[in-house]
């Protein structure tokens, strides 16, 4: 009998829980755009503060995605209006240059600006990179600049290349994903520009970034099934698989193939090279 | 990084069925009906090997009493023995290994957890514990698992309530070849309602020597086994039994391959209940629950010269019952048995980077793939006039399934539309016809037959195969391999002479073999390339073989055999590890209480190998062994000495077998001597 009664005060608790649970699932959670993303600058203007986002902790060389806010202070909200466009610079100490960038979109969410700049090299004491940036705040254009350091990679892995292909031109090709690279076939992309001038990037279109991945310390093994990266017209990226048969060190060796499938930079693995003058690192 | 293996789930179902099993035996009826037919007698086994080394009627029979279970499960005709060193050896039957045999230790499934077959489940049982190997040719194996070649059930050695009271013996053995250490003991209790038996073994080997005097590196090993099973009668007609065994394995070398086993270790329990009768009409029913869990540790740390060094840790971990009885009706001899098992199995492999800055590199070899298993397996005996005839069937759902995402992705690079679960039912039928005319004896079968693909044939990642020196990918998506075989036998006996002639064929659809793909990269340093595991249209097995006994008097028996064996696939090209020619032949001699044999073995050339599977000739070897054995009697106790010397005239040679070619034994000087209190 007594058993029975504390069976009935178990349920009737159960009950009470369940019930309050349910009351807590009408709060509504706020979607916060920038969630999971670093913070690396806060620039304050009059009246606004302009936020500079990165998945990374800090701008390095290679592919960065970045996302920028600007919040109206007065209204405490931030703009959807702000026509923001991007310039990054590179001050030498002899002379100045750009970096590949795409435009920025608040296409995805309205209040935050992305995009990505490829840098090619580090800042240091005296070579620095600025970001310029142009947008409209309540009718008013602003053209502000702030100075960024570009650091080196943490683990030292050559993601960016910067090359004269044979055809002379100077191309920079930037490894994208897979950010988190798995012992699977992943979804792998790079971005790949081509340098008009010190200041003008614009992207090469349908062209092929052949890959082999290989590992050094395991006698250069390689992977089956990878597909070849090619130009995807929809995000101005190359798209491919990359299959990765374990964790560890691996180098992806590159050829770049021009429209009429000719070599530009990078040679096949063989017995007797084991490696492509152009490729990537990563290890996992 | 997974580096550890979870908790087995179905140890609570394990208890959950054994209160279940029990209560249903409680409220089935007590009729009591005693059929004294041995239910082993109606799987009418091809050949039986008597093990028991604590019976001391049976070392007479024995030529070397305290040899490794390896050692005498070679002495059975239809049974040879894959070395890949001086331990664990690989049993195969009718030319077929592991993944076509079922192996079962008394009913129980076990599956070894290395992924280069290191660890055949035999190995993780040594003679102590057993009493017998029972073992079915072909479909007549079936009644132990799905197979194609076989069926191998080692019985443990139980007193099943003999009023024998109190025994216990000691037992020890010294090899001079490997400087083998052998020691042994056992102390078991028997009454009419209760018996109890323990024993021990440990062993340690150094490395052996063969003929002339070769050293052979890395083939020591050390190992004890503790084993426990008991049974209790509830009442006249009903029994419960348990029975544990440990087995341990640490330091065996495998001198044929690039690494080592730093320990390979198993625990095998079952809780078992019997019962006379059931529902009235049934008889012998027996039922069992059991678990094992299997860990095997690859180590190349004491290797010179490694170009990476790797840790290849495996585990296996298997619960599964079975509950079978006996059914009567006039002719008919009934057998039915229902049994399934679970299985993971879940292997690993650690590369560390010579450059100390670089990650290690890892990746799953068996990717946690979880077998499920249930099977009905029924036969009719049926007694004509001067003939018999057999009917079985097995009939089994099988299914595996990939449970780690990391390991599916893995294997998702090669078949990005594999699924995670592969499911398939499995059949097995077969007849076989006994007919006595005078003293001629005629035995007559065909059968066909169904398994699975192997955990390694289906989802191996990258195992690397020193034979033929390629890693090995499985392919999930393996069609069931299916067999159909005919045997024919004609034994002529008389009480002083015995000869029989035995042949089978086996004619396999979809035989499952790795076949080279030129256009994959190895993983493995050195290796010559990556094979996957194919179904090949056919292959076709055939093996022949004459043997006979002739009693010269009362003390001298002769013994003879020799035996054909082939293998082609469906090119003609031959299959790899396939018998030459072979024979053996023995002279036994025993009176007041002295033993002794002289014994030869040997085979021809292999003629029928294949380069392609890593296979060279093998030249034609023989050898010759002597063994001299004395029964004392001392107060009602026994003391038995035995000691013999194995290939006499040093030798040095390989048979096909052996892995790599690595050379057998030289000549071994052995002796033994036990001690039995009765």
């Amino acid at each position: 009998m007594k058993t029975l009664k504390y069976i009935f005060a178990f349920l009737l608790i159960s009950i009470s829980v369940v019930s309050c649970s349910d009351d807590d699932d009408n709060t509504v959670i706020e979607d916060n755009p920038v969630e999971g993303l670093n913070k690396i600058y806060e620039i304050s203007g009059a009246n606004h503060v302009v936020e500079i986002y990165s998945e990374k902790q800090n701008l390095e060389i290679g592919y960065n995605e970045i996302s920028i806010r600007i919040k109206d202070l007065s209204t405490n909200k931030y703009l959807n209006d702000a026509e923001l466009n991007w310039m990054p610079m590179m001050n030498m100490t002899d002379r100045a240059h750009s970096a590949p960038h795409s435009m920025l979109s608040n296409a995805e969410e309205s209040t935050v600006y992305k995009g990505h700049i490829v840098f090619q090299m580090a800042s240091n004491e005296t070579e620095y990179w600025e970001l310029k940036l142009n947008y409209d705040i309540n009718g008013e254009s602003i053209e502000g600049v702030t100075r960024v350091s570009v650091l080196q990679p943490n683990d030292g892995m050559v993601k960016t290349q910067v090359f004269m292909g044979v055809d002379g031109v100077k191309y920079v090709l930037a490894y994208v994903g897979p950010q988190n690279p798995e012992v699977a076939l992943n979804d792998m992309q790079a971005v790949l520009y081509k340098m008009e001038d010190m200041m003008n990037f614009p992207v090469v279109e349908n062209y092929k970034v052949a890959i082999d991945p290989r590992m050094p310390g395991m006698g250069n093994h390689s992977s089956p099934n990878n597909i070849d990266l090619t130009y995807n017209s929809v995000n101005n990226r190359y798209d491919g698989k990359l299959s990765l048969t374990m964790t560890g060190y691996w180098k992806i060796n590159l050829k770049l193939l021009n429209q009429a499938d000719e070599i530009l930079k990078g040679e096949d693995v063989t017995e007797d090279n084991p490696e492509s003058s152009l490729y990537f690192e990563l290890e996992f | 990084m997974k580096l550890s293996i979870d908790v087995f789930p179905l140890r609570g179902m394990l208890v959950g069925s054994l209160v279940g099993a029990l209560l249903c035996g409680n409220l089935s009826p007590l009729h009591a009906q005693e059929y004294p037919i041995d239910s082993l007698k109606l799987i009418n086994l091809s050949e039986v090997v008597i093990i028991s080394a604590g019976k001391q009627l049976d070392h007479q029979k024995q030529h070397k009493p305290l040899s490794t279970l390896d050692e005498f499960l070679e002495t059975a005709r239809s049974i040879k023995m894959v070395k890949r060193g001086a331990y664990a050896w690989e049993p195969t039957m009718n030319d077929m290994a592991s993944e076509r045999l079922a192996i079962t230790i008394d009913g129980m499934q076990i599956f070894g957890a290395c992924t280069d077959k290191m660890d055949p489940i035999t190995s993780y049982v040594d003679v102590s514990n057993l009493s017998e190997a029972q073992i079915g040719s072909g479909q007549q194996g079936s009644a132990f698992g799905n197979t194609i070649g076989g069926g191998i059930n080692l019985k443990l050695d139980k007193s099943n309530f003999k009023p024998t009271g109190w025994t216990g013996s000691l037992e020890t053995g010294y090899e001079t070849n490997n400087k083998m250490r052998v020691f042994g003991g056992e102390l078991n209790y028997s009454d009419e309602k209760f018996y109890f038996n323990t024993d021990v073994i440990y062993r340690k080997a150094d490395n052996y020597k063969a003929g002339r005097r070769q050293e052979v590196k890395y083939s020591q090993f050390e190992k004890y086994n503790f084993s426990v099973n008991s049974g209790y009668k509830l009442a006249d007609d009903k029994s419960i039994t348990a029975s544990l065994i440990y087995d341990e394995a640490r330091d065996v070398g495998y001198p044929a391959l690039t690494m080592d086993v730093s320990l390979a270790r198993a625990v095998i329990g079952s809780i078992g209940y019997n019962q006379d009768t059931l529902l009235g009409e049934f008889n012998n029913w027996e039922s069992k629950v059991y678990y094992n869990t299997i860990k095997h540790v690859m180590d190349d740390t004491t290797r010179p010269d490694v170009v990476i060094h790797m840790d290849m840790p495996g585990w296996s971990e298997t619960a599964g019952f079975y509950t079978q009885a006996n059914l009567n009706k006039g002719k008919n001899h009934f057998m039915f048995k229902l049994d399934g098992y679970y299985n993971k199995s879940y292997a690993e492999m650690t590369m560390y980077p010579v450059n100390p800055n670089e990650q290690p590199m890892f990746m799953l070899t068996w990717p946690d793939v979880r077998t499920k298993n249930v099977g009905f397996y029924a036969e009719d005996h049926i007694d004509f006039h001067e003939s018999s005839l057999k009917l079985s069937t097995r009939l089994s759902y099988h299914s595996n399934t990939v449970e780690d995402d990391f390991g599916l992705n893995s294997l998702k690079i090669f078949y990005p539309d594999m699924d995670r679960t592969n499911s398939r039912f499995l059949k097995s039928f077969s007849s076989q016809y006994h007919k006595a005319l005078g003293d001629f004896h005629l035995n007559g079968g065909i059968s066909y037959g169904e398994r699975a693909p192997s955990v390694s044939e289906g989802y191996g990642f990258y195992l690397f195969n020193s034979f033929d020196n390629h890693d090995y990918i499985g392919d999930p998506n393996l069609k069931t391999e299916r067999s159909t075989d005919v045997n024919l036998s004609l034994t002529f006996k008389k009480p002083i002479f015995e000869i029989t002639a035995t042949t089978n064929y086996f004619h396999v659809f979809d035989y499952i073999i790795g076949q080279l793909d030129n256009s994959l990269s190895t993983m493995t340093i050195g290796a010559s390339g990556v094979k996957i595991y194919s179904n090949l249209d056919f292959a076709q097995l055939f093996n022949a073989s004459l043997s006979g006994r002739y009693s010269i008097s009362n003390a001298f028996k002769l013994s003879g055999s020799i035996s054909y064996h082939r293998g082609v696939d469906d090119d003609g090209a031959n299959l790899p590890l396939i018998s030459p020619l072979s024979y053996g032949g023995a002279l036994d001699f025993y009176k007041n209480q002295y033993s002794a044999s002289l014994s030869m073995e040997g085979a021809g050339e292999q003629s029928n190998y294949n380069p392609a599977y890593g296979e060279t000739k093998t030249a034609a070897y023989a050898t010759l062994s002597a063994s001299f054995g004395k029964r004392f009697f001392i107060n009602d106790n026994d003391l038995f000495v035995k000691a013999g010397i194995q290939n006499i005239l040093d030798t040095n040679y390989s048979s096909y077998t052996d892995w790599n070619n690595i050379p057998r034994m030289g000549r071994n000087v052995y002796a033994t001597i036990s001690y039995a209190i009765n």
